[in-house]
């Protein structure tokens, strides 16, 4: 066990954790955040991704000791019911998704290329998207969601 | 752990005015215990049960602020069903559809449905909601009239308010009069699980005068699951709760000799481990611990001889079996025909024939969250949060597992992530149960993917045979179906009984629970009215008898999309034999006019042109990418659905690539068409998916599809560029299956825009790169 601290959505925390330990499982199980989400921990679905240092990261892939100290960002950090962050507020619009288990992942992935790419051309978006997982199949409205939020016309 | 209350100790207590069976928790219903007291008289009632379903207030129940409270043994598996709910609600009574909240597949406190199963949930399930709305709607009028100085029949309703038109200044709310109210009324019953009906004093209102139904209200779930605020069953947590992991035995027929936990005492927050015979799970106070646990324990195995054929082999060998069920229809025909009714005579005496034979692998659940359930088994009582599709049913299997009188068992439905028939949530909560069981405290077990994809239950593989006999005319005069199927009720898709769980079965208890399940022409296929048609079907036994990874259950629209595929692109073949444009031959011998309507949409959406298929450019063309367009058909207990897909094919590589969907759909009223547009387009992709990529690999010893890489399935390169919807409403029908029918048709409009882009005919399901390559070559 070790001590880390992490921070998270701009909140510092102290955990004590096994240095080994995905990110996620600190995250969710110390932390109790609920999104990200476990999918297959394997890096293969993108369920638990996170945003650090401005990447989308998959926190099921890297240990806790080496996300600390730098900044975290999660979906329950990206907006609130009354102030919802733009992309949010597109794949709502858009009822985007079936069961939304795998929403995370697309949320926070749409987060990291429209950070960097603000108008993503229809290749850059399926491109960006194509290590993500969706059992349901919700990509068409996923697309239309990441197109709404982009400035596309829907 | 959690208390049972009884619903009478909890009315005593100051419990709401209208209430559900029982009481809850108040870390899972928290809502419910914001109501004010009741007067008690009613809640002592004698005459019924607390939890019978002939009670109005067991299904619905109104807060004094006007909240409409519904119970339901219905659960949201991720289609929609709770918005299409507080929509039908909402128009009953008048209220606005956010007023209207549920509680869903809480074993105590909603009424046996019989969960989701078969796309009943809005045409079965919303039945017995409709008119207990609509009796509460007459009571409440009723108890308001004296007040309003006017007849209950004159009264209107507005968002809740009750108003008398002649005076309209003179109003009440409903949360106001609730209380006087007789919401207890006796309903009548019929029927039981899925046809669960009530009926009680209030009369639907006729759909013609729907303001609610049928628009695109947005789906109540999915703000707050985008928001980051919904809770899954994978975010229950339990105070003193446990950490599980299962591990399996790496063989069928493996049998556990020797368990070792020395180096996972080493790890922190080991707890302990619990053996049942070939059973094995690890317990930690956190998951990261339970997981090294997982990984560290040292087990040591038998080493089975051979158990299953090989993966190669398996449609050789399902020919090969004898089978362990079969049924036959009659042969049938109109008996004006020559030779009606003799398939066998019409087939030998036929001046052409088309025969051909279609197979489907075995297909995973692969839930995208692989399983999750937390149980608390403590003191003769067990609490399990699960998200299974059909919780009482769990319930009984549960209660019989460890043997515990059915009161003591309660089942707090949570959603899971998007379940398609049995996917094995059913095994996670056995798997926590068995695991708080032994440890005397909460245990959450989180299967991890292999559990799921390699271990969840598995859709059917399917052949099928198929010969019609054509005349001189080109004319088909008869049809003979044959299949050959694992059985999608080997595990029986209710899990209502004990034996039906992994964990049941590795723990040695015997499979007595199966039912055998025939895939039959016009059954999981479009009934085609040809002269003479004769349908057999064989069920085969399954391949390992003991605990299996290869065990069968259903999987979203059990054997229709296999079934389908082989009859619709048999329809496709005879049709090119025939010379004949398949929309028209389809037109010409599918006698119903909704599903002759849906195909007709479909191909003016896309704007097909009649003609044979293939369309030449095989020989035609210099390129790499041909292109051809399919057409299917699918029908499921009256919806009917037209899927045209339009594809490149790389003759090269054999990549095909759907550029684009269109799909006509009528499932007779349409709740809500937003929500509906949604679950078809996802369903296109979806069933895409098992058409295109996905099937169960398995050596003789075990299945290795383990994870997405090994099981790999639909990604954004393969959604197609554009996907066409085409809505037919019949507002003058009942509301019919959504679900799954837009499964059925996929995977043969595929198949059948191959042939017309190449000539070549795939036959075999999945149509993999590698295959359609193989089959060009
Ligand atoms: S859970 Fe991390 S990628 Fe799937
Ligand atoms: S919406 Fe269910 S997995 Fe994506």
């Amino acid at each position: 066990m070790s001590r880390f601290s992490l921070t998270v959505n701009g909140q510092s925390h102290t955990v004590d954790a096994d240095p080994d330990c995905p990110l996620l499982y600190v995250l969710r199980d110390t932390l109790a955040l609920n999104n990200p989400r476990f999918g297959c921990g394997l890096g293969q679905c993108g369920a638990c991704t996170v945003i650090v240092d401005h990447h989308a990261v998959r926190s099921c892939r890297i240990p806790v000791s080496s996300a600390a100290g730098r900044p975290i960002g999660t979906l329950d950090g990206l907006g609130t019911p009354e102030h919802p962050h733009p992309i949010q507020q597109a794949f709502i619009d858009e009822q985007a998704f079936q069961c939304g288990y795998c929403l995370n992942g697309w949320v926070m992935t749409a987060k990291a290329l429209l950070d960097g790419n603000p108008h993503p051309s229809e290749e850059e978006i399926r491109r960006a998207f194509q290590g993500l997982i969706c059992r349901c199949g919700s990509h068409v409205g996923i697309l239309a969601a990441v197109r709404r939020a982009s400035g596309h016309q829907a | 752990m959690a208390h049972h209350v009884t619903r009478r100790e909890f009315v005593k207590r100051g419990g709401g005015l209208l209430v559900g069976f029982s009481l809850i928790d108040g870390s899972v219903a928290p809502r419910l215990l914001a109501s004010t007291p009741r007067d008690s008289q009613a809640a002592e009632d004698p005459s019924a049960p607390p939890d019978s379903p002939s009670r109005l207030d067991a299904w619905l129940r109104v807060d004094p602020d006007g909240l409409v409270h519904v119970f339901t043994g219905k659960v949201e598996i991720g289609m929609g069903v709770e918005t299409a709910f507080a929509q039908i609600i909402a128009e009953e009574l008048d209220v606005p559809v956010s007023h209207v909240r549920f509680v869903m597949g809480d074993t105590a406190q909603t009424p046996d449905q019989g969960g989701v199963g078969g796309s009943t949930s809005v045409s079965n399930g919303a039945k017995p909601l409709r008119n207990v709305a609509a009796s509460a709607r007459a009571m409440l009028l009723q108890a308001a009239a004296p007040q309003l100085g006017a007849d209950p029949a004159q009264l209107e309703v507005r968002d809740g308010i009750i108003i008398n038109p002649a005076h309209p200044a003179t109003r009440v709310s409903y949360g106001a009069v609730a209380g006087r109210a007789d919401l207890h009324e006796i309903l009548q019953v019929t029927g039981a699980g899925f046809s669960l009906n009530v009926e009680g004093a209030g009369t639907p209102k006729d759909p013609s005068t729907y303001r609610v139904v049928g628009t695109s209200v947005p789906r109540v779930d999915i703000a707050p699951k985008v928001l980051g605020t919904f809770r899954y069953v994978t975010d229950v947590r339990v105070p003193g709760m446990l950490h599980g992991r299962v591990i399996r035995p790496p063989a069928t027929g493996a049998h556990l000799v020797r368990v070792n936990d020395e180096p996972a005492r080493r790890i922190q927050g080991y707890v302990r481990t619990v053996v049942k015979h070939d059973f094995v799970g690890v317990l930690a106070d956190t998951e990261w611990g339970a997981i090294k646990a997982s990984q560290a324990v040292d087990l040591t195995w038998s080493e089975p001889a051979a158990n299953l054929p090989s993966h190669d082999s398996l449609y050789t060998w399902m020919r090969q079996a004898t089978p362990k069920a079969s049924r036959q229809t009659l042969p049938h025909g109109p008996s004006t025909s020559a030779g009606a009714g003799d398939v066998e005579s019409a087939l030998s005496l036929a001046s052409s024939r088309v025969e051909a034979s279609y197979e489907f692998p075995f297909q995973s659940h692969a839930t995208m969250g692989p399983g999750c359930a937390v149980a608390d088994v403590r003191e003769g009582q067990a609490t399990i949060w699960s998200g299974a599709q059909k919780p009482h049913a769990l319930r009984k299997g549960i209660a019989e597992l460890i043997d515990m009188p059915i009161e003591h068992v309660r089942i707090v439905w949570v959603e899971d992530s998007g379940s398609y028939g049995r996917p094995g949530f059913e095994d996670a909560a056995a798997d926590a149960v068995l695991l708080s069981q032994a440890a005397g405290r909460p245990v959450r077990v989180q299967w991890m993917r292999a559990d799921m994809t390699a271990w969840g239950a598995k859709g059917p593989a399917v052949v099928c045979d198929l010969a019609a006999a054509l005349d001189e005319h080109r004319e088909v005069t008869a049809v003979r179906f044959t299949s050959r199927a694992f059985s999608g009720g080997e595990i029986l898709y209710q899990p209502s009984t004990g034996d039906n769980f992994l964990a049941a079965r590795l723990t040695g208890v015997p499979n007595t629970s199966s039912v055998d399940e025939f895939v039959s022409w016009g059954g999981q296929t479009p009934a085609y009215a040809f002269p003479n048609v004769q349908s057999i079907a064989h069920v085969v036994a399954s391949l390992y008898d003991g605990p299996s990874p290869l065990r069968t259950s259903h999987l979203r629209d059990p054997e229709g999309p296999a079934a389908s595929f082989a009859v619709e692109s048999f329809i496709d073949e005879v049709a090119a034999a025939s010379g004949v444009d398949p929309i028209a031959l389809r037109l010409k011998w599918i006698k119903e006019p909704r599903a002759q309507a849906v195909l007709q949409a479909a191909a003016e959406k896309a704007g097909w042109q009649s003609r044979p298929s293939p369309a030449g450019h095989a020989r035609n063309s210099a390129g790499d990418v041909l292109k051809g367009r399919g057409v299917a058909l699918g029908t499921r207990n009256g919806t009917y659905v037209g899927t045209i897909a339009e594809v490149d094919v790389n003759r090269r590589t054999g990549a095909l690539r759907v550029t684009r969907f269109v799909c006509a759909h009528d499932c007779g009223l349409i709740v809500n068409p937003g929500a509906l547009t949604r679950t078809i387009q996802a369903n296109l992709v979806q069933s895409l998916s098992r058409a295109v990529h996905e099937e169960v690999a398995f050596d003789d010893r075990t299945v290795t599809s383990v994870d997405w890489r090994t099981y790999p399935i639909a990604r954004m390169a393969d959604v197609p560029p554009t996907v066409d919807i085409v809505l037919i409403n019949h507002p003058e029908l009942p509301p019919g299956g959504a679900g799954e029918p837009s499964s059925r048709p996929t995977a043969a409009a595929i198949a059948n825009a191959v042939f017309d882009a190449t000539g070549v005919r795939m036959r075999r399901a999945p149509l993999t790169a590698a295959r359609v390559k193989a089959a060009l070559a």
